[in-house]
């Protein structure tokens, strides 16, 4: 059996798909068969992130109306051969998902695959909702300012009274924090909530911190995911991220302001 | 003093009427054949010999209601066992003046062979089940968006209550985290209910439809462990 991982957040533009992108990428690279699939119907990204917009042929909602097979839509990874992508349709919309049509993919899915990744939709309307029923961890993206903090407060209220474990009195599902576009910097100047002022507020297992960084908006224009940056912070944050999901004790990077050296400070660095 | 002893000593009551409450064994009669009462009692006796030598009986016989009975068997009959019948009751007016002259047995009234069925058979009413109680325990954060209402009883939040979130309850509201959202305690307008919590952060407080929003809550009073309850139509948050 698959273990079912929602990205979610509520709020839009968090880097959901970001995160999607690098941690189905980051579990891949570590050996895992692993799928992900956007459930963005009608605003897909998840391709163009990925790199494969061009081999679309079949999407999510073709496979839900078994107008073709879950191999046909599936589209394999060029850098990494444990990597599947299943794109969302672009011409549909979220209607087109419904509970049973959902959970016979990610059921057939289970019996080929060790993760599958689901990348939410913003909202909390039937693609977000549908997209974290069946799931088993939640790994639910906040930037660091009150609004997506609150949001992300609503999804996780949904995320334990909505999803098919809640709903079946289930063990419920695994909430993890990821906060994104971090910036110790303006943290330090009282601009941005810290870790500490986020944590208090949801009170969730940090799964990590990924730093604002050029690296992330570099990455989605050219389609790699951004945990292929090794040298960026933001490609490395997310290694951190995917060994710590994985159980492995990484300590938390990029929470505090770099010591900058000398030159660095001259030449603002 | 020792005058007054003997004094008292002629004084002595030999004895003293009250009224009390004693318990008896009670013998329902079933049936009028005495043979065939006789047997069955022999063997009911012989189970538990110890228990029944020498024991007062009353005899019951409600259920045989205007029927002619042969009292003067049945005492012997509960003789012969070792048993002493001691009075009848729940019989008819001509059964008691039967079994008085005939048996020598009194006759016992017992109040609740005086009412009619019906009115007895409230009676498991008045004595109610055990209280019921109402208290929500919620060991889960109360998150944004989610509503929580506990009807006719207290709620007790374990873990903290998101701002956005809102907490009801007919009785009292305890929140052992902190309490962003909104907690409105007395919903159906109990003005003795009070909200207890340990970090007073809330969007607003309510007790009976009397409520504080969280610009009015004093900034000393926020980030504390509070109660707050209603005094003289004004809601009082206190310090604990």
């Amino acid at each position: 059996m698959a273990r079912i991982i929602v990205v979610t957040s509520g709020k839009g533009g968090v880097g959901k798909t970001t995160t999607s992108a690098a941690m189905a990428m980051g579990l891949a690279l570590k050996g895992h068969r692993t799928a992900v699939i956007d459930f963005d119907v009608g605003l897909r990204n998840l391709d163009l992130i990925m790199g494969c917009e061009r081999r679309v042929v079949y999407d999510f909602v073709n496979v839900i109306n078994g107008e073709s097979t879950l191999n046909q839509a599936l589209i394999k990874d060029k850098r990494c051969d444990k990597l599947f992508i299943l794109p969302a349709s672009q011409t549909r919309d979220k209607e087109s998902l419904t509970v049973e049509g959902v959970g016979k993919v990610l059921e057939d899915l289970s019996k080929d695959f060790e993760f599958i990744v689901c990348d939410s939709p913003a909202g909390i309307e039937r693609g977000a909702t549908l997209a974290m029923y069946y799931a088993d961890d939640a790994i639910v993206v906040t930037n660091p300012e009150v609004s997506s903090v609150r949001d992300s407060d609503r999804m996780l209220g949904i995320l334990a009274s909505k999803s098919r474990r809640a709903e079946q009195g289930e063990e419920p599902i695994k909430e993890y924090l990821l906060l994104t576009r971090y910036s110790p910097e303006r943290v330090k100047l009282g601009e941005m909530l810290s870790v500490e002022d986020v944590q208090d507020i949801l009170s969730l297992h940090l799964l990590g911190v990924i730093p604002e960084s050029k690296a992330v908006l570099n990455a989605s224009n050219s389609g790699v995911p951004v945990i292929l940056d090794e040298k960026s912070d933001a490609g490395q944050a997310f290694s951190d991220v995917v060994r710590r999901y994985l159980g492995e004790h990484v300590t938390h990077r990029f929470i505090d302001v770099e010591k900058k050296s000398i030159f660095g400070r001259l030449f603002g660095g | 003093m020792p005058a007054s002893h003997s004094e008292s000593a002629e004084f002595v009551n030999a004895f003293e009427i009250k009224s009390g409450a004693v318990n008896l064994p009670v013998l329902k009669l079933l049936s009028v054949d005495m043979e065939y009462v006789s047997s069955q009692l022999w063997q009911k006796v012989r189970q538990a010999p110890e228990f029944f030598r020498n024991a007062p009986m009353a005899i019951d016989i409600h259920s045989l209601a205007d029927v002619d009975i042969d009292f003067v068997g049945l005492v012997r009959a509960m003789r012969d066992c070792g048993l002493i019948p001691v009075g009848l009751c729940g019989g008819a007016e001509r059964q008691n003046q039967a079994a008085q002259a005939h048996a020598g047995l009194s006759v016992i009234s017992l109040a609740r062979h005086e009412l009619p069925p019906p009115a007895s058979a409230p009676k498991p009413k008045a004595a109610p089940p055990p209280a019921e109680v109402h208290t929500k325990i919620v060991e889960q954060p109360v998150r944004s968006g989610q509503r929580i209402y506990v009807a006719g009883g207290d709620l007790v939040v374990m873990s903290q209550v998101s701002a956005g979130a809102e907490i009801m309850a007919d009785g009292n509201i305890h929140v052992y985290g902190t309490l962003r959202g909104r907690a409105l305690a007395g919903v159906q307008g109990n003005l003795g209910c009070r909200i207890f919590c340990h970090d007073l952060q809330a969007e607003l407080v309510s007790i009976g439809g009397h409520y504080k929003i969280s610009e009015n809550i004093d900034d000393s009073l926020r980030g504390v462990p509070v109660q707050i309850y209603l005094q003289d139509q004004s809601l009082v948050i206190q310090r604990i």
